[in-house]
């Protein structure tokens, strides 16, 4: 990831972190993907609370859960607490 | 002195984070989870700190920033004495008519080498002089980020780097230093203990310490995959079960009353349902050498150690 950036009279003193990590995708770490089966799903949301990337959503307008591929890491977390096993880690 | 929340799963499920994700824990950090979940709990703005630490340096490698909040990092040591700084020039500010929010909340983020050993002579002056902050302590029993050398917080007979299980000792030979009572010593009108697995229990605890006048310590704990050798979908798993065999038991002391917290008191109450500490040791891989024919009765020793203080808990609490 390292691309020419701003140079150090543009940058904020201090070393002051200025971009959100939303920027920086940690999506390729994963080697298994957790893939949803929509039948199963109760909407709990627990997935959405235990995941320590954030990388599942809760769309309130669509009532449903949404996967964020670009920062899921793969530990598997949400498939191993998912109360009806609605999850499955598939190997990407 | 607290106020009624309620709340739902969705709520917490919809609401912002604001410890966004993009940063770079490793895969199956619980820490993380207590991060996002005790930063859900927040009441309005806050002003965060963290001593360094894992959560620290997966948050800011440069130029990113994981926090969605004003956010300040300090050194290993002060981060108590840093929290009381920006919790005495809000009240100044405030008296000045400087700034125009009602309340702005502070909260200190420390690991438990930050806590355990570096940082607890900041932490007991901030909390004797009083100060209006919430101490969040997430505790993964090593230094993990450094690789995984022992620290106050790791129980007897873990293997780290710096206590290798082999031939001559068992892993760590000394025990796990009880912070949270001596936190209740200090006299401090909230200290509490917080499993991620229990996801409710910990924000409604960290809302208290938020709200409370005066000095809160909350103490989480925190698998990490890493270091203790688990497995990373495991890690919320292994919260609970910590809480299941009483190695971690939940509980909050307000005003120094001790009460216990409904998953632990379920436990106090039909013992039967208190699992052996062999179930928690077996989930990880810095207690394999506990399974071997030589080191079999350090497994003996850890159940004697976790029955005597959950004993000495429930005298506590007035239980028994």
């Amino acid at each position: 990831m390292t691309v020419q950036e701003k140079s150090w009279k543009e940058i904020p003193p201090a070393g002051i972190c200025w971009k959100p990590s939303t920027e920086y995708l940690t999506g390729d770490w994963k080697t298994y993907k957790p893939i949803m089966d929509s039948e199963k799903c109760t909407r709990c949301t627990l997935c959405v609370i235990f995941c320590p990337d954030g990388a599942i959503h809760w769309n309130p307008g669509k009532e449903d859960i949404e996967f964020d591929y670009d920062f899921c890491k793969g530990c598997g977390i949400c498939a191993n607490e998912c109360p009806t096993k609605a999850i499955e880690m598939k190997l990407e | 002195m607290f106020s009624e929340w309620k709340f739902t799963a969705k709520d917490i499920a919809e609401k912002a984070d604001l410890f966004m994700s993009g940063h770079r824990a490793c895969a199956g950090c619980a820490a993380a989870t207590v991060m996002r979940l005790v930063l859900k709990a927040v009441r309005g703005p806050i002003i965060a700190t963290s001593a360094t630490g894992c959560m620290e340096v997966v948050s800011s490698i440069y130029p990113y920033t994981s926090w969605a909040t004003p956010w300040i990092h300090t050194a290993f040591e002060n981060v108590a004495a840093n929290a009381s700084g920006i919790e005495a020039a809000l009240k100044i500010l405030k008296k000045k008519g400087r700034i125009k929010q009602q309340r702005i909340d502070v909260i200190a983020f420390a690991g438990d080498g930050g806590t355990y050993d570096i940082g607890i002579q900041a932490l007991s002056g901030a909390v004797e002089r009083g100060h209006d902050f919430l101490y969040v302590l997430y505790d993964n029993e090593a230094y993990m980020n450094t690789g995984i050398q022992r620290s106050g917080g790791t129980p007897h007979g873990a293997s780290t780097t710096t206590s290798p299980a082999g031939t001559v000792i068992p892993g760590k030979v000394q025990y796990k230093k009880p912070i949270a009572d001596i936190m209740v010593a200090h006299d401090m009108p909230y200290v509490a203990t917080a499993s991620p697995h229990y996801w409710r229990d910990l924000i409604t605890k960290a809302r208290k310490g938020i709200e409370v006048d005066g000095p809160a310590f909350l103490h989480t704990f925190a698998p990490c995959p890493r270091g203790w050798r688990s497995d990373p979908s495991k890690s919320i798993e292994i919260s609970r079960i910590a809480v299941e065999t009483c190695i971690f038991p939940l509980w909050e002391a307000i005003n120094g009353e001790y009460q216990l917290s409904a998953p632990s008191k379920v436990i106090a109450l039909r013992p039967e349902r208190k699992k052996p500490v062999r179930e928690y040791l077996k989930m990880q891989g810095r207690f394999r050498h506990l399974f071997t024919p030589k080191f079999e009765k350090i497994i003996d020793e850890i159940q004697q150690l976790t029955d005597k203080r959950w004993q000495r808990l429930l005298k506590k609490c007035g239980i028994v």
